[in-house]
Parts: C-alpha cells; structure tokens; sequence
C-alpha cells in the first residue's frame, strides 16, 4: 500500500540485532586486527582512497560492529598495494584484514 | 630529633611519608578520619598494570611505617603555622605538616542520565572492584552478565559536572577490570566505550593492547549519552561510534561506570589558611610544578599524593619520600 510517504530505515548500528558471526569469527582468526585504535594512518595513505570514497578505516571498523552491507564491494576498491601496512602504528596486516573480510562475506 | 612532624592522611601517600621520615630519625604522627590506614587501597583488589594483589602492597607500607604513631577516627580541621586543630576540639603542635589527605571519587549519580543508583546493573569501577575481591561478580538477580560495558571518563573532563581536568589513571582501570571481567566471563562480551584512552604509565599501553588482542575487549570511540533499563532490568545504552560516524546502540547486562577523581573534600578547609592556594581543579596547588611538587607557600606545609593531583599509586608514593625529603630539609635549616 502506498501511503504517499515512507519511513527512513534507522541509522543507528544496532548491536542487539545486527549479526555478528561473521566478525567473531574473523577476530578469532586475526586477533592482532582488534589493536586497531582508528588513527586513519591507512585511510590517509590509501592509493585507492585517493581517487575513490575508499575510507579502508570506516568500512573494516563497520565489519567489526555486524554491519556488512557493502561491505564486500567496498574492499574490490582497495588495489593491494600494502601503503597502508607500511604505516599501521600497530603493525596490523591490513592486506591480510582486507582478504580476510572479502573471504568471509563472500561466504556469507 | 624531638621535632614533630603531623602527617594528614593515612593513605599511600601518607604512609610513605611517615616511613621516609622514620629513615631520617623523625618520629612523625599520622591523623587519619577513618578507622583504619590504607585510604582507598584497602579497596583494591589487583593493581594495574601487573595485577599486583593490592593486599601485597599494603603489608610492604605498614611493614615500613609501623614505628610511627597514628591516630585514627580524627579528622584535621585545620592547618596553622603551628600545628593543627582536630575534629575532636583539641590542637596539636607541630614544626611541620604534611598534607597527604588524598582525593574524593566522584559521585556517579550526579551524572543522573546514566542511571547509577537508579538501574539496578549499572555500577561504579569500585564497586567492581568490591566484588572482586568478594571474589562474586554477578548482575544484581545474581545472573552472570553475557554483555558489559564500561565508560570511560564519567567525572572526568566533564564541564557539566564542573570536573575539567583529566582524572588520568581511569582509563588504565577501566581496560584492567575489562581483562579480570573477560578472563571471569570468557564467554561474555566486554565494550569499553571512550572519548580518549590516555595510557600515560610503563607498561599500560602494553596492557591496553594486550586487552585488545589477547582478550578480544571491543573498544567503541564514542561517549554513551544515556542509559535506560528495559523490561528484564538490562540496560539499553546509546552513543555514537565516532570512528564510524553512525549512532550505536545496544543493551548489555552490566553498564559500568569508570569514576574519577574529584578534589579532595578537605582541600577548600585547609586553603583558608594562607599559603595554601588551590587551582580552579580544587586540587592544592603545589608551591612550583616542576621543582617544589611537595611544597606549598607556607615553609612548614608540605603535599604528599593526590591532594595536589590525580597520580597512580606509584607517584603518590614517591611524593612521600619527596616530601619526607623536604621536611628533612626544612627541620636541619631551622
């Protein structure tokens, strides 16, 4: 039925609903991924981010909390060219993170 | 020696000083309000960044103070050049003062929209460590929490609360109690939501990333707004996840409350004496910051500990030697 308007979907990251399966069991296979502390180092050197929406940061932090949607098309943007490891403060493979979340969604 | 020393406070601090003093030949006197020495470390369980128990560290001072003489249950009323006056109506004489009578913990139910003393799971960082060392960490049905959060800076940095300054060792509280919650609860899930995680001490930002990689704590950028109780006595909390920039909910079993530290109650008493200034923090003003820490405006009133600042519990005993130290100093000149 059309009522002649519609309800937005609510923005908030809703923690009670949202799935979590996949991103315990990535954190379970890549501990060192949670030492991330969001400096953005990766996100600011980013050879994709440069020329695309690409924020390397924003999406593997969302994958963390359940929220997945987009997710996997979001990291097809990223090249692999590793800048981001060179500069992680906390020596996280993020290449690794990057394959690792493309692996899992793809499954999911 | 027959000069006398009073020392104001019990606490570490307080203790240090008197132990330093005795190894100098001073015979000091400690005035303690409460019943027993020890301050807030008699509330510890397990000391960061170690996991020290705080037991061990309390039986090393008392084993080094024990020649001094302490009054308990008498609070100071105030301080003079001469001595000071007593909860009791008497005075006491001194050639020199120590003030180590420490801070206040804020008072949690002042930030009335997250719900302390009103839900019944939220909680304060020692009232977890209570039930630490009750050895009983358990929601208030007594169910085991599946779901915690912890909040960082509740009293800290707060303008609305009129507390501005960083209370400093939180942050370190609160991911340490994270650890002994998830290591108590491996399969629960532990959120510790901040503003900023300020790992100021050795060896603790080894110990934040070791609750991260180690103990699978989840740490949210973001400050919880507000907390309500659901139907089941859960507590639903909401903040935004800044590194994301999207609002974040969720309900958890445990909502704890990671206080700071507040002025000390007795800082505005005793700053009616001249020469004894404190700062818009209401903590005591030490005579210079970087040279004279245990030192006020009055040449026989020395600070030891957090009635200056916040510190960890290894500043505030190294302030007791210092001011021990310049005591010492101050008796031989006279």
């Amino acid at each position: 039925m059309d009522f002649g308007f519609s309800i937005n979907r609510p923005r908030a990251v809703d923690l009670d609903k949202n799935d979590l399966s996949v991103s315990r069991k990535a954190l379970m296979e890549m501990p060192e991924w949670q030492a991330c502390i969001g400096c953005g180092g990766c996100t600011a050197t980013c050879t994709a981010g440069n020329l695309t929406q690409f924020n390397f940061r924003k999406v593997h932090t969302l994958v963390r909390r359940g929220d997945y949607q987009g997710a996997y098309e979001e990291m097809n943007k990223c090249m692999l060219c590793g800048k981001c490891r060179l500069v992680c403060p906390r020596g996280i493979n993020t290449r690794g993170v990057v394959m690792m979340i493309k692996r899992l969604l793809s499954e999911y | 020696m027959t000069k006398k020393v009073i020392i104001i406070g019990g606490g570490p601090a307080g203790m240090q000083t008197a132990a330093s003093l005795l190894d100098l030949g001073i015979k000091p006197v400690i005035i303690e309000k409460s019943d027993r020495i020890g301050g807030k470390l008699n509330d510890w369980h397990q000391l960061f960044p170690t996991f020290t128990p705080a037991h061990e560290v309390l039986a090393k001072l008392k084993g080094s103070m024990k020649d001094a003489r302490v009054i308990t249950g008498t609070a100071v009323e105030s301080i003079g050049k001469d001595g000071v006056s007593l909860s009791d109506g008497s005075t006491m004489e001194a050639d020199a003062v120590v003030v180590a009578s420490g801070f206040n913990l804020f008072r949690a139910e002042l930030k009335e929209e997250l719900g302390y003393t009103i839900y019944d799971n939220v909680y304060t960082t020692v009232d977890i460590e209570h039930m630490l060392n009750d050895g009983k960490v358990a929601m208030k049905d007594g169910r085991t929490p599946q779901r915690i959060a912890f909040l960082h800076c509740v009293g800290s940095r707060d303008e609305k609360v009129n507390q501005r300054h960083c209370s400093k060792v939180c942050c370190v509280t609160g991911v340490k109690q994270a650890m002994e919650l998830k290591a108590m609860f491996p399969q629960s899930e532990v959120y510790n939501f901040y503003m900023d995680i300020r790992m100021f001490g050795p060896g603790y930002e080894e110990m934040y990333r070791r609750a991260q990689e180690e103990f699978n704590i989840h740490f949210v950028r973001g400050r919880i707004s507000e907390a309500s109780e659901t139907i089941d006595r859960r507590v639903q909390i909401k903040a935004e996840d800044t590194l994301i920039g999207r609002p974040l909910k969720m309900t958890v079993d445990m909502l704890i409350l990671i206080v700071g530290m507040t002025a000390g109650e007795s800082n505005r008493r005793f700053a009616e004496t001249k020469g004894v200034e404190l700062q818009p923090s209401g903590f005591v003003a030490p005579a210079d910051s970087f040279t004279l820490n245990t030192c006020s405006g009055v040449p026989n009133i020395f600070y030891a500990g957090t009635v200056t600042a916040p510190k960890n519990l290894g500043e505030s005993i190294n302030e007791g030697v210092a001011a021990a130290q310049q005591v010492a100093r101050y008796l031989n000149r006279r």
